[in-house]
């Protein structure tokens, strides 16, 4: 159930409270998130709109581990993140979140396997292990048979799959996606968002989503906007989802 | 290590580059060789001179003599054990260009001072029997294909008329290091000084002196120069490292221009390898990013850029050591006369090893810390 009004139970996986990032431009303060509350509970696929410049994908980044806000507090499974140092926040990223970009980011020189294996080097399973997982992320996706491909070899959507592979692979609490179908044409990115509702429905995962596309942000179960910093609204409310925002 | 397909997949990711790169730390480390090879032939009279052993010349300079008699004085001076004498010669085999260090040595002492030259005992018989023999250093006979019985002619212009002299060469002297100065080739005084002008006649280019103990050295040698103070050849004694890194500096200050040049390879591979990686980091901002988004620390994103700038070094190392090891021993020969011999030991490969990867490491540290101190945020919204 997402909430937006900071009643949540306190349960939910993912917890926002007071949420604020500002930035320095020019001497003048640019607040792009306002007092932002959210409650994500586990499973949920949540997409985020916003016109440009409206703290998307900057609230992705603070969920996401990658950025610290100025005021306010994340909390995650238990582990409030914003108090975290450099290096823990790194090893919190490594255990809890899966990225996906909008550009694939894919490392050129290596396979679509050997990619996929790069967080799991960060764990202490043997290369036997590895490699069963790296398989089982690529056949989830659909790319078993394209894991020695290099990234140059694989169209645009395929790329993208073996990004969500990567993102998968070391079974973290909840995906980011930014913009992840904003690179592909209609017919990829269809089949890229099939894969994501595939891996909420039947594999369970939490989805956090920043997106242009409505017909993109529709396929999730919940949209909120994001304008100037502030989550304005939430629209194709399923059953007991508490739509509004905190101004 | 397991970032090791990575670290591998990065290097060879700009063939051209990397042999540019890689080529530059072969060509800087031949050079680097060279010059520390040079250094070390210079320097190498004063590595392994006698710590009990002095030289006396005479004041004026090296090429200024002093009277024959003054062996005898110096022999009886308390804690003088054996004294010896040399007499340059100067002169050239067949051609100009064969030249060599040839002395007019003092049969019966200079096998007591000089114990780590090593004529075999049957060799050095012959030779002390034969007025007209030679003895020459392996180096040397090796050059000219010399062996033991042939008849050796050397030119020489120094002593009167230009005259050929003839040899028979007794023996040939080994060193007891393989770095030590196999070059010389002595012949006997008594034969110098006979067939030389009258006004060179009876005199000595220089003495060595072997002393009962190294503790005597400043003693004896100012005894003897106040010995022969006032005279009309006054000497100077000096301890024979002394000497030879005096003879050394008569080429000029070697070890500055060596100290020069080699700063100035050092510094231009440093921002030739330091821009290559600046470059390199650069252009994979987003791929390190990505890495340091998924849980990859900041310590590990900078070991990868250090290890990769250190292999570059490595291979351009190890393939410029290998081309200076191929090419010192030629370039030796072909300046044969002009340097002293160009020796390349274990010490020098490794140092040039240890060099290339020192430079390898500090070229690769900023980009290293430029890339660890990267925020992703910052660096996915460059992309």
């Amino acid at each position: 159930m997402i909430r937006v009004d900071g009643q949540g139970s306190g349960t939910s996986l993912i917890q926002v409270r007071g949420l604020e990032k500002t930035y320095k431009r020019g001497g003048e303060d640019i607040r792009v998130l306002q007092r932002l509350n959210l409650d994500v509970d586990k499973g949920d696929f949540v997409a985020f709109m916003g016109p440009s410049g409206s703290g998307k994908t900057t609230l992705l980044n603070l969920l996401g581990g990658l950025d610290v806000p100025s005021a306010g507090s994340i909390t995650v499974d238990g582990d409030e993140i914003t108090h975290m140092s450099g290096s823990k926040l790194t090893n919190w990223r490594a255990r809890h979140v899966g990225f996906i970009f909008q550009m694939y980011n894919l490392i050129p020189v290596l396979t679509a396997f050997q990619n996929v294996e790069l967080p799991l080097l960060l764990t202490k399973l043997s290369s036997s292990e590895r490699k069963k997982h790296v398989e089982t992320a690529l056949s989830v996706v659909g790319l078993a048979d394209r894991m020695r491909h290099y990234p140059r070899q694989l169209s645009g959507g395929q790329e993208q799959r073996v990004t969500i592979a990567r993102a998968i692979v070391s079974d973290p609490t909840f995906l980011l996606c930014d913009e992840p179908t904003g690179d592909l044409d209609r017919k990829s990115a269809d089949e890229i968002m099939a894969l994501i509702e595939e891996l909420v429905g039947k594999y369970g995962k939490t989805v956090l989503m920043v997106t242009h596309d409505p017909v993109v942000a529709a396929r999730a179960h919940t949209t909120l906007h994001l304008e100037k910093g502030v989550l304005v609204e939430a629209s194709k409310a399923e059953p007991g989802v508490v739509a509004g925002g905190v101004r | 290590m397991k970032f090791r397909r990575l670290i591998l997949a990065n290097l060879f990711r700009k063939k051209i580059r990397l042999i540019l790169t890689v080529g530059s730390f072969a060509i800087a480390l031949v050079l680097f060789t060279f010059l520390a090879v040079v250094n070390s032939a210079f320097n190498r009279g004063v590595d392994i001179a006698g710590a009990d052993r002095l030289v006396i010349v005479n004041r004026i300079g090296l090429i200024q003599t002093m009277p024959i008699s003054y062996g005898d004085k110096i022999r009886a001076i308390p804690g003088v054990k054996y004294v010896t004498q040399n007499h340059w010669f100067g002169g050239v085999y067949q051609d100009e260009k064969n030249f060599f260090p040839q002395f007019a040595i003092d049969v019966e002492n200079h096998r007591h001072v000089y114990p780590e030259f090593q004529v075999p005992d049957d060799q050095w018989n012959t030779f002390v029997k034969d007025q007209q023999g030679a003895i020459a250093g392996a180096t040397t006979a090796k050059r000219f294909g010399w062996k033991v019985g042939d008849r050796i002619p050397i030119k020489n212009a120094l002593y009167g008329a230009t005259k050929t002299w003839e040899f028979n060469l007794d023996g040939i002297y080994h060193t007891q290091k393989a770095d030590g100065d196999q070059s010389q080739f002595w012949f006997h005084w008594k034969n110098f000084d006979e067939n030389v002008p009258a006004a060179v006649k009876s005199t000595a280019g220089w003495y060595i002196l072997k002393l009962n103990s190294p503790d005597d050295a400043v003693r004896v040698a100012k005894t003897i120069d106040t010995m022969f103070a006032n005279s009309s050849s006054e000497t100077k004694t000096e301890t024979e490292s002394a000497f030879a890194a005096g003879f050394a500096k008569q080429f000029g200050n070697i070890e500055f221009l060596i100290l020069a040049i080699g700063s100035v390879v050092f510094f231009t591979l440093l921002l030739v390898t330091g821009n290559t990686m600046a470059i390199s980091v650069r252009e994979r901002t987003a791929e390190l990013a990505v890495l340091k988004a998924i849980g990859v620390t900041d310590r590990t994103i900078l070991f990868l850029v250090l290890f990769e700038a250190m292999l570059i070094a490595f291979i351009g190392g190890v393939i410029g050591l290998l081309l200076a090891w191929a090419a010192i021993p030629v370039i030796s020969v072909a300046l044969t006369g002009l340097l002293p011999p160009l020796l390349l030991s274990k010490t020098m490969l490794s140092a040039g090893l240890l060099f290339a990867i020192f430079v390898g490491t500090v070229s690769g540290l900023l980009p290293g810390i430029g890339a660890m101190r990267m925020r992703v945020v910052n660096a996915l919204r460059r992309v």
